[in-house]
């Protein structure tokens, strides 16, 4: 045989131009992501640095007044009341999103399943404003008729509550996933040593899912902390250090959105007090982030 | 299947099926259904007490179907419906007063792929004694079961670390140790070796000529020279009908029936 180094036509590489467009393009919307995230933590760090130069990191965290106007910029008013809000939020959201879950996945027969999910999707579909007048106009005047008047017009638990609703088919959703994924098989052998249904589900199904499920409760607590409209709406306007919900008190995405709204001068110290916040916030959501990514590793169970 | 090996023969011979008197397991013109599909027709037997019997035959031909049946298995799949009975002792399998939970814990099983639960080795054993409200020592329960089901020795410094650590013939013996600790009086396996590899095969094979002293054992199986090697008794089924079912040597080295003969020398399946 002839030995040369040209290849048969047959078999010869073709170019494909459609090939390598559709290759381009999805590589640079990859980069696009990447880029526009590293673009916002570049902008919240480059304020962030010259807030703290007026402002020290230990009058920051260890402060408990947040006036700008006055130059007392301590975080923890707005956290407390972050925080507040997402405890309440997480109060709702999880039992009923997982009893949803564990319903749709495990007991409903199909025509059920057929009419819950469209309505968890209406559910997840309405705009965030409405949830927050829904606070304001349902929830607190529920939460006045219950405990009476020391429930202020504007508090974080009412903000926290329609935080919670606006997560359940959101963790619904998630976690009924996690349960369909753990397979046929588990469930088999749970029902033939003799387990009931809610032994199975409970016992052997959860326990299984239980990766999907942190990461679904570590999800939905990253999206309690960042929601706006809600608690810009319904928690009340001026940061106050309180540990009762049913104060009125900003939170930290509820305290930049009105600031953020206003005429405020840029290259102020207020301006920038914003940023610092935001970054705040991005290193908590980033963190809750690794953490549920490290914590799923570590319960995933692996299924031939 | 090979059409031209298959005489016409449909309906099922009496003659061809061994009475096995006093039974601990009766089908009694058993029939199942997926929907409107017939996949077991009429099936009519009894199951010896403290014997190994196999159900023999090519893919499809209703064999796990029927296994599924006698624990109820068969309730988790929506459209699957029994006519006919199947008795155990005198119980009315399908009768509606019948709890299948509580039927499944003297009727254990083994299924085709290892299914362990996401729980440690203990647990994996544990768990079931518990849910069962076992009062007893559990560690002796699952020394006890590990030892019967020849896995202890290799397992016994792990036990509790994760059972999807083990290989699949250990897990495979774990399932078994799970299925046997509950003590029940019927063991089922759906081709429990068609996964493993020979050795792991040899090991299940030799565990279950010892089980048999305790249990009962059905043993759905594709592979016939494991049916020949470790069942008392044997049943071949084809789609859906019960052939032939006699002592295992009949079967293999004097089958009556023309299809069985076809069937066990290899001319289909």
């Amino acid at each position: 045989m002839k030995q040369t180094n040209a290849v048969d036509p047959k078999l010869c590489k073709r170019i494909h131009p459609v090939n390598r467009t559709i290759e381009t393009i999805l590589a640079a919307t990859g980069i696009i992501t990447i880029g526009v995230t590293i673009a916002i933590v570049f902008i919240l760090g480059e304020e962030s640095i010259i807030f703290f130069k007026h402002v020290s990191l230990r009058q920051f965290f260890t402060t408990f007044e947040w006036q700008p106007h006055i130059e007392k910029f301590g975080i923890w008013p707005l956290l407390n009341a972050t925080i507040t809000t997402s405890l309440f939020g997480m109060l709702v959201a999880l039992p009923i999103g997982f009893f949803t879950a564990v319903f749709l996945a495990e007991y409903a027969s199909n025509t059920i399943k057929r009419k819950i999910k469209p309505v968890l999707e209406i559910l997840a579909g309405i705009p965030t404003v409405v949830f927050g007048y829904f606070a304001l106009n349902f929830i607190t005047p529920f939460l006045q008729l219950v405990f009476g008047k020391a429930v202020s017009v504007y508090n974080t638990a009412s903000a926290g509550i329609a935080i919670g609703i606006l997560l359940v088919p959101l963790v619904a959703s998630l976690i009924e996933e996690a349960l369909s994924a753990v397979p046929r098989h588990l469930r088999e052998a749970a029902y033939a040593v003799g387990a009931t249904k809610l032994e199975v589900t409970l016992g052997i199904v959860v326990p299984s899912a239980l990766s999907g499920i942190i990461a679904t409760i570590l999800l939905a607590l990253s999206r309690a902390f960042g929601e706006t409209m809600i608690v810009a709406i319904a928690a009340g306007a001026g940061p106050a250090f309180t540990l009762n919900p049913f104060k009125s008190a900003e939170t930290m995405t509820g305290h930049m959105a009105r600031i953020a709204g206003g005429d405020l001068p840029y290259d102020s110290i207020d301006y920038q007090s914003l940023f610092a916040i935001a970054l705040f916030l991005f290193f908590i959501t980033f963190f809750l982030n690794l953490l549920g990514r490290s914590i799923s590793k570590r319960y995933m169970e692996h299924y031939e | 299947m090979n059409e031209t090996t298959a005489p016409s023969v449909v309906n099922q011979n009496t003659s061809l099926i061994l009475e096995i008197p006093d039974p601990v397991l009766r089908f009694k013109n058993t029939s199942i259904w997926y929907g409107a599909n017939e996949a077991v027709k009429s099936v009519s037997m009894g199951i010896k007490n403290h014997a190994i019997t196999a159900i023999i035959g090519p893919s499809g031909c209703g064999k796990s179907t029927l296994l599924r049946s006698i624990n109820r298995m068969n309730d988790l799949i929506p459209d699957c419906h029994v006519t006919g009975n199947i008795y155990y002792h005198d119980n009315d399998i399908y009768d509606k007063n019948l709890d299948p939970v509580l039927l499944r814990r003297h009727i254990g099983m083994v299924f085709q792929k290892p299914n362990p639960f996401a729980k440690s080795i203990y647990q994996n054993i544990a768990w079931g004694a518990k849910i069962n409200g076992y009062k007893g020592n559990l560690d002796q329960l699952v020394e006890e079961s590990l030892r019967q089901a020849a896995l202890w020795d290799e397992v016994k410094d792990k036990l509790h670390k994760s059972a999807f650590a083990l290989s699949g013939g250990q897990q495979q013996r774990l399932c078994i140790a799970r299925a046997i600790a509950l003590k029940p009086d019927i063991l089922l396996l759906d081709e429990p070796t068609s996964a493993l590899d020979p050795i792991s095969t040899a090991k299940i094979e030799s565990l279950l000529e010892e089980l048999k002293k305790f249990f009962t054992i059905i043993i759905v199986t594709h592979n016939m020279q494991q049916a020949g090697r470790i069942s008392d008794y044997t049943a071949f089924m084809l789609t859906g009908d019960l052939v032939e079912y006699n002592e295992t040597k009949k079967i293999f080295f004097n089958p009556t029936d023309e299809r069985t003969e076809s069937y066990i020398s290899g001319r289909f399946g």
